[in-house]
């Protein structure tokens, strides 16, 4: 229950409260570059979210297999030339960037190359995007948050596991679409009013985002409000009778209908 | 490719008239997410110059030995490299800096600024040209920067370099510290900028016209 709860909020922030493009920043090149159109809006974002989920998976399997301290196939590897307590301590996170940005660019390349070969029709939606994404941030950053999330954390057993890193990948990836396909309709309308001449393009663009990214603020404690409702059921209740009964009483009244109350007290 | 620009020309070209950040629209992640205060941009300012001299110095060194289709292969592995020895020394010396930083370090492997840097210039000319452009180019990205993280930290905290400079009363714009306050200051920099080049490059022609109306300009 509580992995599903997990899986829940990982996805809710990637997508909407810590939006890629509008929390992060990354991925701005393409988010102003290719937001002029829908269609081409959205083929940018799903080629994204493919790429992303990709270069996760694969960052996922390099970082737990061999990059953190004591990872099974660098520990085996290093058991042929030294001893296997130090084999066993190995630490190769230092070179975690180099591999990560070779994993991502040869990975796209494969990619790009099966896709042409064996889904033409997808090849041409959006395989002309497939090279111009490889140097995205979005996708080195997605790497990043799910290594912060294996090596940084001082519980082994917190570290992510394939599922949760998959799933802020694919939903990062619509984080993204969502953002750049709200831009393109925007941007479809803007070329119909009387922008400023300085303005024209990047501008213009910018301060558009900035309104939507005031507008996605409007997420902010969604996923504590959350976390609150799913996670405290009946025995945080009964804590909080003996606490403070007059309130919990009040409280009880209201689970009915939870959620965002609690946020606010 | 005749006639490349100097030294000179690569580093005065670098501050604004080839600016990265306002003119070429490059390495926007930087520009937005550390400009909330100063210090956060200047350390910014200073990873980004290391990296790309050093990749610049680099590439430029090697340019002969360099085959057309790997090349982008081998710049992205000479950036990496640099940004990890960047990323260790700040996390050695500066270590809440760096955690403040945070992704975004790591993320300058894949700043276009760089790439750009080397594919345009670097892999052409001689080091000392490449040194120079490096180090006008994050020049260039430095002032960019801390025009956005002036703005921002002024207005957002009433603090320069953490030292307040505004009155006690100013109601602190929490927005221009938060997400969107950098695209809006990033958008109306953007917009400054290019009115200034319009006009800049109007005047000589009012100034023959009509002389007087230049100065109200």
């Amino acid at each position: 229950m509580s992995y599903l709860i997990d899986i829940i909020l990982i996805a809710l922030g990637a997508a909407l409260i810590n939006n890629f493009v509008l929390h992060y920043f990354v991925g701005i090149c393409p988010f102003v570059g290719v937001s002029r159109r829908i269609d081409m809006a959205f083929g940018m974002g799903c080629a994204v979210t493919f790429v992303i989920t990709i270069a996760a998976f694969i960052s996922w399997a390099i970082t737990t297999f061999v990059l953190v301290p004591g990872a099974p196939l660098s520990r085996w590897i290093a058991g042929f030339f030294v001893p296997a307590e130090t084999a066993a301590g190995i630490d190769l996170t230092i070179l975690s960037y180099i591999v990560y940005i070779l994993a991502i660019s040869s990975s796209v390349q494969f990619v790009e190359m099966y896709v042409r070969k064996f889904y033409p029709p997808l090849y041409k939606s959006f395989g002309v995007y497939l090279p111009l994404i490889t140097t995205n941030c979005a996708i080195l950053f997605a790497c990043l948050t799910i290594m912060s999330n294996i090596v940084g954390v001082d519980d082994p057993s917190a570290a992510w596991d394939l599922g949760r890193s998959l799933i802020l990948a694919i939903f990062g990836g619509v984080g993204f679409t969502i953002a750049i396909v709200i831009m393109a309709g925007i941007r479809e309308e803007l070329d119909l009013c009387d922008v400023p001449e300085p303005f024209k393009g990047a501008g213009i663009t910018m301060i558009v985002s900035g309104i939507m990214a005031l507008a996605f603020m409007g997420f902010t404690g969604v996923d504590s409000g959350l976390k609150k409702a799913l996670t405290a059921e009946k025995p945080s209740a009964a804590a909080r009778i003996e606490e403070h009964p007059a309130e919990a009483i009040i409280a009880a009244q209201k689970t009915t209908m939870p959620t965002a109350e609690q946020s606010h007290p | 490719m005749a006639d490349q620009p100097t030294a000179t020309e690569r580093f005065i070209q670098g501050i604004l008239p080839e600016n990265p950040v306002l003119r070429q629209l490059l390495g926007l992640c930087p520009a937005l997410a550390v400009t909330a205060n100063m210090k956060s941009a200047l350390t910014m300012t200073g990873a980004v110059l290391f990296v790309l001299f050093c990749a610049n110095v680099i590439t430029s060194l090697i340019r002969n030995l360099l085959k057309p289709h790997l090349r982008i292969v081998v710049f992205t592995l000479t950036i990496a490299t640099f940004v990890t020895i960047a990323d260790r020394f700040l996390a050695a010396y500066l270590y809440q800096m760096s955690k403040t930083l945070g992704p975004y370090i790591p993320l300058i492997i894949v700043n276009c600024i760089i790439i750009c840097r080397c594919e345009v210039c670097a892999s052409k000319q001689s080091v000392f040209v490449a040194g120079a452009d490096a180090i006008g180019q994050s020049i260039g990205f430095g002032l960019a920067i801390s025009a956005i993280a002036a703005v921002r930290e002024i207005l957002g905290t009433g603090n320069f370099f953490d030292i307040p400079v505004l009155p006690a009363a100013w109601p602190d714009w929490v927005v221009m510290v938060l997400p969107p306050g950098a695209f809006l200051t990033f958008g109306l920099l953007i917009g400054l900028v290019n009115w200034y080049e319009t006009v800049r490059a109007q005047r000589p022609v009012r100034e023959v016209l009509e002389p007087a109306q230049s100065e109200g300009a």
